[in-house]
């Protein structure tokens, strides 16, 4: 917005100065180095098993085919099992859906509360919300193991989407409490005066208006629950590791000739969900992450 | 308005305002039960020699028992399960004196000549925090500049840039882990040589991870791939927000772009660069999920961060009083890390 007051800064650069030639050499480069690995994925994984014994991981594929990525869906090892990735990834559906519809729940009526119903401490809970985000998983991660045991819910998926539902809420309650606390307070005066409550207000007025962040919310925490590692592998029990896990599972068995083709293929599954997320959301993906960052 | 909500507060106390209470009691729990809570547990149960776990593990189905480390590896490779030892005296034995270590966990854990994993990883991860910092600082900053030059093709460039952050650090583990073997890059860089007849090529070896002494490098070329791009977006956004008036005083004064960067720009965006620092660093201290799938933290411990330590003693070793006591010093690390900001944050917002 800035920018376009910023506009007139001289003329148009010409086509060919030498600083412009540097300039697109510098940002190119960079653009290589990190194409490089997306690169080395795909190419490897369209390979057959005799051409990726032949080295060279940046030839291309001389006979292209799916068959690595059906191996890898299907029929890779993750474990005592043989039944590929479709198992982790139907398991990290399981798991993400909910962690999502709870958390964001939660932290937008969080928001709301904070910023139209503040209460007595409300302020310092929140902030020990936002400085607790900063305190490292390690610290909290055994007694959380004892409460969901105690809870009954160890090593099982509620237990998992209670974890996420836990760590989501920081973050998302700072974005929701930002955006509702940036609206005109008239609406909800207006709407007191009319006579409507809490939950009234919530549901009719601010939550129609937080579409967009909505939105941001979901993308926010779809990529962070898929990509999870770390929380899946303890609270949600061998049974429904998520698709990380068994990445990780299958790249990391030792069994037989390792088989690059398939391991890409996998990581591809893997990265498929957020990477869609990312290329289609664009904008909305930046001011999620950028959240926790302009604040205050 | 104020003095009637004060009045009115001081009338119906607890059930004033009963609803936002309620919808909060998520939040209560998480702040009070959780943060705080688990906090403070974690830091008693470190003056313990707990070895047990303080849970049911009994009364839970076998198929349920706990996750083992990931480096538990079967003859085939895939993870395994190795059962407790559940030799239960219930809590009793923890408020029992004798119980109680005090600092012995903690000499345990510092004293280097016994302990050289614990030092190794402490060293490993300032090592890779004062890397990766100063790396994807320099860098995001360069590349944030350089967008901001009204390139064509910028939204290109900067999903480019920042792909690899919507990815997991398993993937990313993954990717880099083959690049960085021998059959990756360097095979890659050999066949080339060979082909092209260069002999320096021919034999370049390029394998960072065999070696304990390089092992850290690979960690960060993968470390920074993944992360560089968001502190270049957070750096852009900061660029972003500084007055256009700014730019047109220097250009009247004409200050070569360079110097308004460094002279002006910059110290603008100290806010900008504290916060960076801070998500960056707290990050760094929770390194985990990398190491686990790129390195598994070998050869020897030469990759081994604190995450992993206390991991490893809290579920493959059932050392609980020593993982409990690693990872009271990583919260430790991070409030040495907030505290100084938040006093920045507070003290902003009194200027205000």
């Amino acid at each position: 917005m800035t920018k376009a007051i910023a506009t007139p800064r001289g003329p148009k650069p010409n086509r060919i100065s030498p600083g412009r030639i540097i300039l697109y050499s510098v940002l190119l480069i960079a653009a290589v180095y990190y194409l490089l690995p997306m690169y080395v994925m795909i190419a490897t994984s369209l390979k057959d098993l005799d051409q990726v014994r032949e080295g060279n991981i940046f030839a291309w594929p001389f006979r292209a085919g799916f068959d690595a990525w059906i191996k890898a869906w299907d029929t890779a090892c993750t474990g005592l099992y043989c039944e590929g990735l479709k198992v982790g990834f139907w398991k990290s559906v399981q798991i993400t859906v909910p962690s999502v519809l709870i958390s964001i729940a939660i932290a937008s009526v969080n928001g709301y509360a904070l910023s139209y119903w503040r209460f007595r401490g409300s302020e310092v809970f929140f902030t020990i919300l936002i400085i607790g985000s900063f305190i490292p998983y390690q610290v909290m991660l055994y007694p959380l193991v004892i409460i969901t045991r105690e809870l009954g819910i160890f090593g099982t998926l509620p237990g998992v989407i209670f974890i996420h539902s836990i760590f989501g809420m920081p973050i998302l309650t700072l974005l929701f409490r930002n955006y509702f606390a940036a609206l005109p307070v008239e609406l909800f005066k207006a709407a007191r005066v009319d006579g409507a409550g809490f939950w009234g207000i919530f549901f009719q007025i601010m939550l129609p208006m937080s579409i967009p962040i909505l939105v941001v919310a979901v993308i926010l925490q779809v990529t962070g629950i898929w990509n999870d590692f770390l929380f899946g592998v303890i609270f949600a029990g061998t049974q429904n590791w998520p698709m990380t896990v068994q990445l990780n599972n299958i790249v990391n068995s030792t069994q037989g000739v390792k088989e690059h083709n398939v391991n890409m293929a996998a990581t591809i599954l893997t990265g498929l969900v957020p990477l869609t997320i990312y290329f289609i959301s664009g904008r909305y993906f930046v001011r999620g992450i950028a959240a926790g960052a302009v604040k205050g | 308005m104020t003095a009637t909500v004060k009045h009115k507060r001081r009338r119906l106390g607890l059930f004033r305002n009963l609803s936002a209470k309620i919808a909060a009691i998520p939040m209560i729990f998480t702040t009070l039960v959780v943060f705080v809570g688990c906090s403070i547990w974690t830091i008693t149960y470190s003056f313990t020699k707990s070895k047990l776990l303080p849970v049911k593990l009994f009364t839970m189905p076998v198929e349920f028992q706990f996750p083992l480390s990931l480096f538990n590896r079967s003859e085939e490779g895939f993870l395994t399960w190795v059962g407790f030892d559940y030799q239960w005296n219930g809590f009793s034995q923890l408020i029992n004196t004798k119980f109680l270590v005090g600092f012995a966990q903690y000499d345990r854990l510092l004293d280097a000549s016994r302990n050289s994993r614990w030092a190794e990883s402490v060293e490993n991860i300032l090592f890779y925090g004062v890397f990766s910092l100063t790396f994807s600082f320099t860098v995001g900053f360069i590349l944030a500049a350089l967008i901001d030059q009204k390139v064509r093709f910028e939204n290109a460039f900067r999903s480019i840039y920042l792909y690899p952050f919507a990815l997991s650090f398993v993937v990313t583990g993954v990717v880099w882990q083959w690049m960085l073997s021998p059959d990756g890059i360097q095979d890659a860089i050999n066949q080339f040589g060979a082909w092209a007849h260069i002999g320096i090529l021919e034999n370049l070896p390029f394998k960072l991870m065999a070696s304990g002494e390089t092992v850290i490098f690979g960690l960060l070329l993968a470390g920074l791939w993944q992360g560089t791009g968001f502190t270049m977006v957070l750096m852009l956004a900061g660029m972003r927000g500084i007055d256009g008036e700014i730019w047109k005083a220097a250009r009247v004064d004409g200050i070569p772009k360079w110097k308004t960067y460094i002279f002006v720009v910059i110290p603008m965006m100290r806010g900008v660069f504290i916060t960076t620092l801070v998500i960056a660093a707290s990050g760094i201290v929770r390194l985990y999920d990398l190491v686990v799938v790129l390195t598994s933290g070998g050869p020897g411990f030469s990759s081994e961060v604190p995450a992993k330590y206390v991991y490893d003693y809290m579920f493959a070793r059932s050392n609980l009083g020593q993982a409990l006591a690693a990872s009271t010093m990583m919260l430790l690390t991070v409030v040495i890390i907030l505290i100084p900001w938040m006093y920045l944050e507070y003290g902003r917002r009194k200027e205000r």
